[in-house]
């Protein structure tokens, strides 16, 4: 029964310049649950993309039960027993419709189907599905009338009617209770027990440590790590996926000036822990923690995109508490959005016009834009950050991703701020350019607090005088960036100690 | 959270920016995408001087720009809502209720010219700012808002006078006669014709077309609004993260077409000297066909307002010489279409090849 199912060989996957996948190989045994974890980038989701029809291989060959597999789309990927559950939960439902059309909406799209909707087997085909998955739901209500934790059930529901030789679940259980999760822990042991091969990503030390038997971690579009047996080896998993290549940035800690932020008792969320912090001039501070540790709700809030529950901030001695981004930027406090492409990069532009973007007001006099002020900045900022151009005037769009983030970088260090937040400032940058942007950040540092959030702790090494550790929306450890030992950081960073009954209780909320 | 920046797609961070090495024949596109619509448009006047029989006039070329004024300033509206991602379906029935008002003020209610002037330019900036809100604060799409409020127009205008037409001497709904008369100053607006090279051959409309133009040029390229607007249209969030008051700016494009279409309006209501309930069917295809023409023009591949005048004037030389060559009028809209297929498929399949993708 612990055959291999699904074996991945010499796999490579690349866009454009950028390799995401690299001669990975990796097989899925039927009848194991084999978790697989990887840091943002590391190139989990195109591996499942591949699987799953998406996306199709460079090279390489994938085989299943045997046969040589190519799915040219996810409807034949599902034809041949594998199923995806995607993470973004609004990919599996179409809100529009009933519950019975969504969990059989992939057997409409079979061409044997015929013209007509056979509504009453439907729903009897339906509610079969449903009960099997132990779903008391209506079938006839629509689907937007649901909850997130429902509708990632009707996803899963849908999954599990296929009759899956490989199920693969992307973040499951990312929007579920603890009791909604343990069903589905409960289901996908009771598929294992078939002989089906499951495999999991998630970054939940709880859900791993409750179906996990085996541990595969990715990075770098590579396999770096397997992990088997009787017991599982968590920490050396987590190990394998953030990777402690020490990194040869050597940090000379400035002496910190005024103190610029205050923050006490501030609570993110209702439920988590209050946590202070202090913050001066010239600090490089960098704010890491895994998907979900409430970084980016961290960043966000300083930046007036969210709103703390509870707690205070000030800012050079006066009370912070910015409504709208407008309002952050008034009193200093700039932010580089992570996601460039979704957040920051304004396509249609040229390099000079997403640099001047938030401060216009100053090129212009009576609105009327100083076209010749604005293009020196621009060339100074090129010079300065060494962006790899023709000129001032080339389209955003022509320059790499490094390029682009220097760009997205520029605008906010053109202008002196007194906090400066970088979310993924290195987020699908090439290690040069990483580099570059990591020095020009402290360089600059002076006369500015700032803080870097940042998933990979290689960055956070290679960039900050302290390292602040966040699990649960809270901060949970503080490192100053000098000899740290770093199997204490990445403690701190999976969530610490496993205490019994602290699993039970992250599953609850987070 | 108000505002969630995790929408990421998985591979969305990976996606390369184009920058496949460009072809040899580059240069020989660039000139196309440049200068091609430009050229089609001289192209077809000289067509239209050979064959069609006095295009080549003073009287044809009066005509052209009496029909190209008015389309020109409504597509000049559109396309500040263009700019900003959005898009404007009440401004043809937004000018023919200015129309039907400054007729109602003149006539029925016996104002002068100048109230009735600023009633209508009022009613389109109040048009305009409720169609902003709609869209900005109660989050309708914005063709479903401009639509919802233009079907509101059409009947709104009807009201007051049950259908009827405004003329004056005209029958009133409780029996009396109307009284008021149009200003003759009103009147001029649409009807005066200035010297320009050959007498009588400006009409008036044609020197707000181009005054109106020009602001509109000067504010969406040479000012920072213009610019805070352009990136709106291209990237919502971005520009939000900026700190761009995204909402306001939204609000006010939509305030500046319907204050534009209101202007378009009124011109056409002193061109005809009545409140013609029948008029100004054509208006807002053909204001969305020269702003959409637009986009071809210089290369721009955006909303802009040298390529809307140029698409509005495209659309009055192409309708003027076909009318000349006894083209039936019901092959017009045909070729029209065909048209705007045809810049379309030239501005969007070309400058993506320009840009290295797919």
């Amino acid at each position: 029964m612990n055959g291999t199912l699904c074996d991945l060989r010499g796999v490579n996957k690349s866009f454009g310049d950028n390799r995401v996948l690299k001669q990975l190989n990796l097989s899925l045994p039927a009848g194991s649950v084999t978790v697989l974890m990887g840091a943002n980038g590391a190139g989990k989701s195109t591996l499942v993309k591949i699987l799953s029809g998406v996306h199709h291989l460079d090279a390489g060959s994938i085989s299943l039960l045997g046969k040589d597999f190519r799915p040219s789309s996810p409807s034949e990927a599902i034809r041949a027993g594998v199923v995806t559950v995607h993470q973004n939960i609004n990919d599996g439902v179409i809100p529009d419709l009933d519950v019975a059309s969504n969990l059989l909406i992939d057997r409409l799209a079979e061409p044997g189907y015929g013209f007509f909707l056979k509504r009453q087997k439907n729903y009897a085909e339906a509610e079969r599905i449903a009960s099997q998955m132990g779903l008391s739901l209506n079938v006839r209500q629509s689907v937007a009338e649901l909850g997130v934790a429902d509708r990632q059930l009707i996803a899963i529901a849908r999954a599990m009617a296929h009759d899956p030789q490989l199920l693969i679940l992307d973040e499951p259980t990312s929007s579920l209770s603890a009791s909604e999760a343990e069903r589905l822990f409960l289901l996908i042991e009771r598929l294992s027990a078939k002989g089906v091969a499951v495999l999991y990503i998630s970054h939940r030390m709880s859900d791993i440590r409750r179906i996990a038997d085996r541990i595969v971690s990715m990075r770098d579009g590579e396999i770096s790590g397997v992990f088997e047996g009787e017991s599982l080896d968590y920490e050396g998993a987590v190990n394998a996926m953030l990777g402690h290549r020490m990194t040869d940035a050597d940090i000379t800690i400035a002496a910190p000036g005024k103190r610029v932020l205050e923050i006490k008792d501030l609570r993110l969320l209702p439920g988590s822990a209050p946590f202070d912090l202090d913050l001066c001039e010239n600090e490089v501070v960098a704010v890491t923690g895994l998907l979900g540790s409430g970084k980016s709700a961290f960043a966000q809030s300083l930046f007036g995109l969210g709103r703390p529950a509870s707690g205070q901030i000030r800012i050079d001695g006066q009370d912070y508490a910015p409504a709208s981004p407008q309002a952050a930027i008034r009193r200093g406090v700039f932010m580089s959005a992570k996601d460039r492409a979704n957040n920051a990069v304004v396509a249609d532009f040229d390099i000079t016009r997403n640099i001047t973007l938030p401060f216009l007001a100053r090129y212009s006099n009576l609105s009327f834009v100083r076209r010749s002020d604005e293009r020196k900045t621009a060339d100074e900022m090129i010079g300065a950050l060494s962006i790899v151009c023709q000129g001032n005037a080339d389209s955003i769009g022509t320059l790499s991703g490094g390029n682009q983030q220097k760009v997205m970088l520029a605008r906010w260090l053109a202008e002196e701020c007194r906090l400066l937040l970088l979310d993924e400032p290195f987020q699908g940058v090439d290690i040069r350019a990483r580099r570059d942007i990591g020095r020009k950040i402290r360089e600059t540092a002076t006369n500015r607090a700032t803080l870097v959030f940042v998933s990979e702790l290689d960055e956070a090494l290679e960039v900050a005088d302290r390292i602040i550790v966040m699990t649960e929306h809270s901060v949970s450890a503080e490192f100053r960036n000098e000899n740290v030992d770093l199997n204490e950081i990445l403690t701190a960073v999976t969530g610490a100690v496993p205490t019994d009954n602290g699993s039970a209780a992250r599953t609850a909320h987070a | 959270m108000s505002m969630n920046l995790d929408q990421t797609d998985p591979s969305g961070s990976t996606t390369p920016g184009a920058r496949k090495p460009q072809p040899a024949s580059s240069g020989l596109i660039d000139i196309a995408i440049r200068y091609g619509f430009l050229a089609l448009l001289v192209g077809l006047v000289i067509f239209f001087s050979v064959f069609a029989n006095g295009f080549a006039g003073p009287r044809s070329a009066v005509f052209i720009f009496q029909s190209v004024a008015i389309t020109g300033i409504l597509a000049l509206g559109v396309t500040c809502t263009l700019v900003v991602g959005g898009f404007d379906l009440s401004i043809g029935s937004v000018a023919t209720s200015s129309m039907m008002l400054a007729a109602y003020m003149m006539v029925v209610l016996e104002q002068p010219a100048f109230v009735a002037i600023i009633a209508c330019l009022a009613m389109g900036a109040f048009i305009g700012l409720i169609n902003g809100l709609l869209i900005v604060k109660t989050k309708v799409p914005d063709l479903l808002a401009t639509l919802g409020m233009m079907f509101l127009l059409v009947g709104l205008q009807r009201i007051p006078t049950e259908g009827r037409s405004i003329a004056m001497g005209m029958t009133l709904p409780d029996g009396s006669t109307a009284e008021g008369t149009f200003s003759p100053l009103f009147l001029q607006l649409g009807r005066h014709r200035f010297d320009f090279m050959l007498e009588n051959l400006l009409p008036a409309p044609v020197i707000f077309l181009v005054v109106i133009g020009f602001l509109v040029w000067v504010f969406l390229e040479l000012t920072r609004h213009g610019r805070l607007m352009y990136a709106i249209g291209s990237n919502e969030r971005a520009a939000s993260l900026t700190g761009t008051n995204v909402n306001q700016y939204k609000i006010m494009a939509y305030v500046i077409s319907g204050v534009l279409a209101s202007i378009g309006g009124m011109l056409l209501a002193a061109r005809l000297g009545r409140g013609d309930i029948a008029s100004g069917t054509n208006l807002l295809l053909d204001a969305v066909a020269a702003s959409l023409i637009g986009f071809a023009v210089l290369g721009a591949a955006k909303p802009n307002a040298f390529g809307t005048s140029m698409g509005a004037l495209f659309v009055g030389i192409l309708l003027q010489g076909l009318t000349m060559m006894n083209a039936p009028y019901y092959t017009q809209d045909f070729i029209k279409g065909l048209v705007l297929v045809i810049a379309l498929v030239f501005t969007f399949s070309l400058s993506a090849r320009k840009a290295g993708g797919h």
